[in-house]
């Protein structure tokens, strides 16, 4: 079994840690719909945690809870051992959580290297008197922050279209730039929402593996929400289940996998 | 060389010179629009209110004189200082940041994610309250504006062109010292946002609310950032205005000199802002230089007007604007 506080260590080596965000009672209300209704889970330091469930499931909202763009009305997020006070979405960002979106939000009008460099603008420290007057410190910091984001374009095999501008990319492409911009700010935690959402099985397989990756070199904490099942059960260490708001499962792929509840839920079994 | 061709050279140097200040106050509204999607009708009143901030500073004048008298029975109007020009400038500056951080704080914040139209009344409504409170705040008499630049002809360019051509071009001092100032303006204003990190994240805003608040950009910062960059832009410009033909209210006119320039560049180009600036300049002076006896003068009016309406028809994006593409 697993313990939440000590950590442990997976089957492949990776460390896991203690726990980083802890979600307490969360319920979010939208008018008279209830997005998510008192759900409680944990993310811990190192592993893979998965969001699944059926469409409306609310999973989108979690994670818009986590990064602050939705408030909810009840329950505490704990981030790093302590309740977080609301914030901004800015301001969770700036926390360390980064994070993709379901329809995907890049700067269109900019190129590919432009939008990663936008990712590091939590590292960027100049003051703009700094910058417009006495360029050396501002441009040293300029080059290091080019030279994290040209390493991440690297990483993610995106060198060849790193001048073209966004609107020109197919949209696989433009999801592995939303990934490059994310892990630009070198976040604690990463939000990734549906990150193979539309992608053919090869474009998949790219990013399945990009994902790993960043959690095995970074070490990178990875929530992500993923419809594909098989891609879910092969990346994730834990798996978080929603259905109608609800949380109806919790745990490692196996121990979902033959949840009773969950089997209902994914073969649409009516409620009661 | 035959007169009307010299005379022509003079009319379109005046005319670029003109077009450097259309641009610069179009550039006010380029930066706002682009950054949050405002078409700020108050943009002239800007320049008016910075106008008669910096002459009131400058002159010692005791803000909200006629409000404090008419309460207190005073009689006071003035501190009975002066203020050096450039101590006023940096003062007045103070004063637009703080401008541009109350009408995010008490308007726009208030109206995030409304539709464009209701933007653009909030912000005609700021231009009458801005217009009245200016009033309110250093009297609505008409003031000369005067920070030292240099005035009238320019004697050095008089004598060249009167040598080479037989004929003196007349250009004014002031005109070439704005035409300088309102250059260095763009050249910064540019540099700024490609290459600061406040630029970049001013870029990113305009691009995308969303992904520049996953990516940490306070959007308010941002919006009280442009703010004061418009504020700054209307202070240059109302300074150039003003020296040149008085602060008073006709200077928030100047806004409407921008409009086509806005039609002909694009809403959301800084070139096209300076290019459509310089088109209208030049064309509205030759337009009247040589059009204009014909029939019957005053063209400059209504010029940059139909102008702009022809480009429209063309080329409604204007000439740097993205094409505008409806998916159906
Ligand atoms: N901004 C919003 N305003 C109103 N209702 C919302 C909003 N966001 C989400 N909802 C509602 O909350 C419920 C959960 O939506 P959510 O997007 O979180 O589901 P999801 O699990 O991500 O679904 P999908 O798999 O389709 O992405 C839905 O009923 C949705 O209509
Ligand atoms: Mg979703």
């Amino acid at each position: 079994m697993l313990d939440s506080t000590e950590g442990y260590t997976t089957a492949d080596g990776r460390k896991i840690g203690g726990v980083v965000m802890e979600m307490k009672n969360i319920t979010l209300r939208f008018g008279g719909v209830v997005a998510i209704k008192d759900i409680s889970f944990d993310i811990l330091e190192g592993e893979i945690r998965a969001i699944i469930g059926p469409n409306g499931a609310g999973k989108s909202s979690m994670l818009n809870v986590i990064s602050g763009f939705y408030v909810p009305q009840e329950g505490e997020v704990w981030f790093r051992g302590a309740p977080r006070p609301q914030m901004k979405p800015f301001e969770v960002a700036r926390q360390g959580i980064a994070r993709t979106f379901q329809n995907i939000a890049l700067f269109e009008g900019m190129s590919v290297l432009d939008n990663v460099m936008t990712g590091r603008l939590t590292h960027m420290k100049s003051g703009l008197l700094a910058q417009s007057v006495w360029r050396g410190k501002a441009e040293a910091e300029e080059t290091a922050n080019r030279e994290v984001a040209e390493r991440i374009i690297d990483f993610l095999e995106i060198q060849a279209i790193r001048k073209t501008p966004v609107a020109r990319l197919p949209y696989g492409l433009k999801k592995r730039v939303e990934l490059a911009r994310a892990l630009a700010a070198e976040p604690k935690l990463l939000l990734l929402d549906e990150p193979m959402a539309g992608m053919n099985v090869e474009e998949k397989e790219d990013m399945s593996r990009f994902i790993l990756d960043v959690n095995d070199e970074f070490g990178t904490t990875i929530a992500l929400i993923e419809h594909d099942m098989g891609v879910v059960m092969d990346l994730s260490d834990r798996v978080v289940v929603m259905d109608y708001g609800k949380k109806i499962g919790d745990g490692t792929p196996d121990e979902v996998r033959n949840n009773q509840d969950v089997i209902d839920a994914y073969l649409g079994v009516s409620h009661d | 060389m035959p007169e009307q061709l010299i005379f022509a050279m003079e009319v379109t140097l005046n005319g670029l010179m003109a077009g450097v200040l259309y641009a610069l106050v179009a550039l006010g509204f380029v930066l706002i629009y682009k950054a949050s999607g405002i078409f700020n009708y108050a943009q002239g009143v800007m320049a008016l209110f910075a106008a008669m901030t910096l002459v009131g500073i400058m002159d010692g004048q005791v803000p909200f004189s006629h409000l404090i008298n008419a309460i207190f029975g005073a009689h006071i109007t003035h501190f009975g200082w002066h203020v050096p020009a450039l101590v006023a400038i940096v003062l007045t500056m103070a004063v637009m940041v703080f401008l541009a951080w109350a009408v995010q704080r008490f308007v726009m914040r208030h109206l995030v994610n409304q539709e464009p139209i209701i933007l653009f009344m909030a912000t005609i409504g700021l231009a009458y309250f801005l217009e009245g409170f200016s009033d309110l705040m250093w009297g609505s008499e008409i003031k000369t504006l005067d920070v030292g630049l240099p005035q009238g002809l320019n004697v050095w360019i008089d004598e060249k062109t009167y040598n080479i051509f037989g004929y003196g071009f007349f250009i004014d001092n002031l005109d070439i010292v704005a035409t300088v100032i309102a250059a260095l303006l763009v050249i910064a204003l540019v540099a700024f946002s490609q290459y600061t990190k406040e630029g970049r994240a001013m870029r990113a805003v305009a691009d995308d609310h969303q992904a520049a608040l996953s990516v940490g950009i306070s959007l308010n910062f941002i919006w009280v950032m442009v703010w004061s960059v418009a504020g700054f832009v209307a202070l240059v410009a109302g300074i150039m205005w003003g020296a040149k033909s008085g602060v008073q209210f006709s200077l928030s006119l100047i806004a409407l000199k921008a409009l086509p320039v806005l039609m002909l560049g694009g809403f959301t180009s800084i070139p096209g802002a300076i290019v459509g600036g310089l088109i209208i300049g030049v064309g509205e002076k030759l337009f009247d230089f040589l059009i204009g006896p014909l029939v019957g003068g005053a063209t400059e009016n209504w010029f940059a007007y139909v102008l702009a309406l022809i480009f429209l028809v063309f080329r409604p994006q204007g000439l740097f604007g993205e094409k505008i593409i409806e998916r159906v």
